[in-house]
Formats: structure tokens, C-alpha cells, sequence
């Protein structure tokens, strides 16, 4: 079978579609109890039904997150880039991020609570805290892989450091930069709905928890379901961002 | 004719006993580091074309790195242009057997570069960038790219990429070349080519040039003289003057007089890599 352009255009939609009907296919057939796995049928009446709710908390989490995604950058693309420029900085602060890294970020939510109280500022800064390392890690990687060869047709020209910073090393992380954000973005969302089910009272992290506690099971899924449209489309637009700066490294294969 | 004359009549690079090691000071006390090139004197006149051969890891590149104040040695003396080298020599230029252009910029703004960094042209490009553009595209036409200026470099071919590269070493008009394998990844074809380029570019300049290759038909073809360096830590242990009247054509390649050439200097290879 030939994949026919058309075909692929819409693949996405109709494994989606296709999802959604096997498992409703699944749920009738077998019978299972809807407080159990609900149906997509019952999971979109849920939607319907509490659209208001839905639509305020998906709005609160994807600020909180947006808000600790930006500390995330600003603070991820400071810090890749001292850790590309300096060996003595990398050597440094690497095992220390390492270290920071593998701590589970849940683990940190009731420190956090304990400063900060309940609410949303423990939900960006777990998004920020979860969301960052992507980002250094990959900025500092682009820096660190400047070809020895080019570095020395600069330097040989009395080139400083900082020139060939500017002129090659930041040109060059930058699509490992934008890359990056794809990742950072999915992991925020996943730090501020841990941190909302633990520890606010708003977000669809706590309304998913608060629909548990009620046995309303459809509830908890549309909340899923929310949050798995808004990390489809914050990653679309990273995609998009990463397309529109750095579309010649897409082109290029890089360092052909 | 520009070249041949020699070394002794006007030195431009000069190496004095020069020995090398990775690491520097620390590591050659400690004796951990790498002993790269010992004893290497070398002294190649100016407007002159060298090349040199060795075995694999002689220290040929060490060589380059070394005449253009990318390292500095432990022992010996290196001097460019009469002056003892204590910084980057600036009136170089380089190539490498990857051209390493940026790929986010067009073949005429990779050419820029150099003129952005170094030293008087860096402060004059901003006013005076007509001039350079000019400069750039005739620069490209001497090496048969004119017109692909606007071009990225992943819209040329490797040997397109290769004279780009070239062309950024030449821009800033230094007074000596420095070429580390620079053909080293093109087809025989395109090579030639470059052979010829590069002729044609010594001839009509004069610059000094040194080349590092393990080509000894590129070797042959294009130097006044050839140095050929033992095996690690390398030292100069042939200089063989080529003595083929210039210009030479590609022809040359396949008379009995430069084959005999290129045999011996395969046989001093093979004994250097004992
Ligand atoms: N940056 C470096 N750090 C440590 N050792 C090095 C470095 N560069 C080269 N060396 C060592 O110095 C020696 C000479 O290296 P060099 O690159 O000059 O050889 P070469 O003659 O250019 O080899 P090739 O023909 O393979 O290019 C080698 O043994 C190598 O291991
Ligand atoms: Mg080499």
C-alpha cells in the first residue's frame, strides 16, 4: 500500500478519531462500570457539562505553567550559556545539575509549600524547577560543540572569546535552544499539575482531584483531556517558533 | 617568477629547534603530555610555496598551529615576518579539510566573517561595506563561484564549499597561506581543479603558502619545496626542492620526471614511518 500525501495529512486525525471509537468499542463490549474506565461518550458529556470549570482551571494551570516555562528560559538560557562559555563554570555547576536533576520534582512541592504557602506559586516553581534543565543542558551543548577547526581560523584572526561567542557559539546553540523548548514546555505542564493536585486549590491538577474524591470519574478524564489539548498545542507553537528562527539547520542537516 | 628562490635570500617562517608539547608547561614536567614535535627547524622564504608530508600524527598540523600563534612551543623559537611570534599571527589566513561554514549564513556573509574580527577591518567594514562586498565577489569569481554569493553553503557542492572556504581564508589579504589537508575530502576531479585554483592564485599573488597534505602528487605539483617529517614527536627529516618550471600545467603530472619525484618521496615516507 502506497501512503498517498493526502493520507498522511490526515493520519493524525483519524488515529485520534480511531482511538476514541476502540475505546468506547472496548467499554461497551466488556461492560465496564463507568466509575472504573468511562466511555469517551460519558467523558464528553462531562466536558459539555462542566465546560465552565474546565475552561477557568485549564486557564489557570496553562498560566502558572506559561509563567514558570519563562522563568525556565530566561534563567535555563543564562546558565547554559555560562556553562558552554567556561570550563571552570561546567565543571562546576554539571554534577550539581545532575544531581538537582534527579531529584523527583514531587519530592519538592512540600518544601515548596512550606515557603510559599498554598496556591500557585509552588505550581511555577515546580513547572520552572522540572522545565529548565532541558533547556541549559541543550543550550550548553550547542556552545560546547563548536567545530576546534573554525575556533582557530577565528582566533588565529586575534578573535576574543566573546567574538566567537557572538559571531558562531550563540548562532549555533540556537537551534538546540529552540529545540529544547518542546521538551521544557511538556515537562512544565506535568510541575504545575503535580504541584496543583498536591497543593492549591485551583488548576486542573485540583479539579481532577476534587472530581476523584466525588467519584466523578468522567470528570477526572475531560480534566485529562484538557490537559492533553493544551500540551498538544504549546508544543505546536514551540514547533513553530523552532521552524520559523532556525529553519536553515532543519535544511542543512547541520555541520554538512 | 615568484617562488623558488629559496629560503635563505628572505626568511618569512622560521622554526628554531622547536619542540612541542599538549597540555603545556604542567604536563611536560609531570611527563603526561604528548612530546608532538622535537627539534623541528624549518624556515620557508618569503612568497615561497612548501608543503609538507609525514606520516599520520607526525605533528603536521602541530606545525601550522604552532607558525600562526595557535600554540606555543616549549622549546625553540618560532618568528613570522622577521618578528618572534608571541600572539595569533594576523597576516595569516586558513583552511582546513572541513570548510566549516556557517551554515546560517550565505556564502558572501561566511566570507565576511574574518573581516568582522580582525583588526583594521573591523572597525572600517561598517562604512565601508560596498568596498568589502566588492572585494568578496571578486574573490569569488577568482575561484570560478561568482554569482553564488547569495547562496547558503548547503546549496553548494563539497568542492564549491571548499573554494568558499578559500576565499575566507584569503579575504582579509594575508600574506601567507596556511592550507591543513585542504583537499583531503574531494573527489580526484574536483581536486585537480583545486590544484589549479590554488596555482593560479600563487602565481598572481605571490603570497607564501604552506600546504599539509599526504597527497604527494598535490605535493609535487604545486610546491617549490617539499618537507618531509619523521614520525612522532616530528622533526624535518628530507627537504627536497622541486625544481619543475612554473606554470605548470596538470600535464606535468604524468611525465617520468615528477613521477620520479613522488617515488622518492614515498620512499622516505615509508622510512619515516618505521
Ligand atoms: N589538542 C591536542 N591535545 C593533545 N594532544 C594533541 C592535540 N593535538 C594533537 N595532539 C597530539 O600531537 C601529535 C601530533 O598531532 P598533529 O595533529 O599535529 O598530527 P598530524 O601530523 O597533523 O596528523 P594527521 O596527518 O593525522 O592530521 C599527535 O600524537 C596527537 O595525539
Ligand atoms: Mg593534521
Amino acid at each position: 500500500m502506497t501512503a498517498t500525501p493526502v493520507l498522511i495529512r490526515f493520519a493524525p486525525w483519524i488515529f485520534t478519531v480511531g482511538l476514541f471509537v476502540i475505546w468506547e468499542a472496548v467499554c461497551r463490549l466488556f461492560a465496564i462500570p463507568p466509575f472504573f474506565l468511562p466511555p469517551p461518550s460519558l467523558v464528553f458529556g462531562a466536558m459539555v457539562q462542566f465546560w465552565r470549570p474546565l475552561v477557568d482551571n485549564s486557564l489557570v494551570t496553562l498560566v502558572t505553567t506559561l509563567i514558570g516555562f519563562l522563568l525556565a528560559v530566561g534563567f535555563g538560557l543564562l546558565l547554559g550559556l555560562a556553562i558552554g562559555a567556561s570550563r571552570t563554570v561546567y565543571a562546576g555547576v554539571y554534577p550539581l545539575m545532575i544531581g538537582f536533576n534527579a531529584i523527583p520534582k514531587v519530592a519538592v512541592v512540600p518544601i515548596l509549600v512550606l515557603w510559599f504557602g498554598i496556591g500557585a506559586v509552588p505550581a511555577v516553581l515546580t513547572a520552572f524547577l522540572i522545565s529548565f534543565f532541558p533547556i541549559v543542558v541543550n543550550v550548553a551543548t550547542g556552545l560546547a560543540t563548536i567545530e576546534p577547526e573554525l575556533e582557530d581560523v577565528l582566533k588565529a584572526l586575534g578573535a576574543s572569546k566573546l567574538d566567537i561567542m557572538r559571531k558562531v557559539g550563540i548562532p549555533r546553540a540556537l537551534p538546540y535552544f529552540f529545540g529544547s523548548l518542546k521538551i521544557a514546555i511538556t515537562l512544565a505542564f506535568v510541575g504545575s499539575v503535580i504541584s496543583e493536585s498536591v497543593a492549591s486549590n485551583r488548576g486542573i491538577g485540583n479539579l481532577m482531584l476534587q472530581a476523584q474524591a466525588l467519584f466523578q470519574v468522567p470528570l477526572v478524564f475531560a480534566g485529562l483531556i484538557a490537559l492533553a489539548v493544551e500540551g498538544i498545542v504549546m508544543y505546536a507553537a514551540m514547533a513553530w517558533l523552532e521552524k520559523r528562527t532556525t529553519g536553515w539547520a532543519q535544511r542543512s542537516g547541520f555541520g554538512t | 617568477m615568484s617562488a623558488g628562490q629559496g629560503a635563505a635570500a628572505d626568511p618569512f617562517v622560521r622554526l628554531e629547534g622547536v619542540s612541542h608539547v599538549y597540555g603545556g608547561a604542567a604536563a611536560l614536567k609531570a611527563g603526561t603530555g604528548t612530546l608532538a614535535v622535537d627539534g623541528l627547524d624549518i624556515t620557508i622564504g618569503r612568497g615561497e610555496f612548501a608543503a609538507v608530508v609525514g606520516p599520520s600524527g607526525c605533528g603536521k598540523s602541530t606545525l601550522m598551529k604552532l607558525a600562526t600563534g595557535l600554540q606555543f612551543p616549549v622549546g625553540g623559537t618560532v618568528s613570522v615576518a622577521g618578528e618572534p611570534v608571541t600572539k595569533p599571527v594576523k597576516i595569516a589566513g586558513m583552511a582546513f579539510q572541513a570548510p566549516n561554514l556557517l551554515p546560517w549564513r550565505t556564502t558572501l556573509d561566511n566570507l565576511m566573517l574574518p573581516l568582522e574580527v580582525v583588526e583594521p577591518h573591523r572597525r572600517r567594514l561598517r562604512w565601508n561595506k560596498a568596498e568589502y562586498v566588492d572585494r568578496a565577489e571578486r574573490l569569488l569569481a577568482s575561484v570560478g563561484l561568482a554569482g553564488f554569493g547569495d547562496k547558503f553553503p548547503w546549496q553548494l557542492s563539497g568542492g564549491m564549499q571548499m573554494r568558499a572556504a578559500l576565499c575566507r581564508a584569503l579575504i582579509h589579504e594575508p600574506q601567507l597561506l596556511m592550507l591543513d589537508e585542504p583537499f583531503g575530502a574531494l573527489d580526484a576531479f574536483t581536486r585537480e581543479e583545486l590544484w589549479c585554483v590554488i596555482r593560479d592564485l600563487h602565481q598572481r599573488t605571490g603570497i607564501t603558502v604552506v600546504l599539509v597534505t599526504h597527497d604527494l602528487r598535490e605535493a609535487v605539483f604545486l610546491a617549490d619545496r617539499i618537507f618531509v617529517m619523521s614520525a612522532r614527536p616530528g622533526r624535518i627529516l628530507v627537504e627536497r626542492t622541486v625544481g619543475i618550471a612554473r606554470p605548470r600545467d596538470l600535464e606535468i603530472t604524468y611525465t617520468a620526471g615528477f613521477q620520479e619525484i613522488v617515488h622518492e618521496l614515498r620512499g622516505h615516507i615509508v622510512e619515516a614511518r618505521r
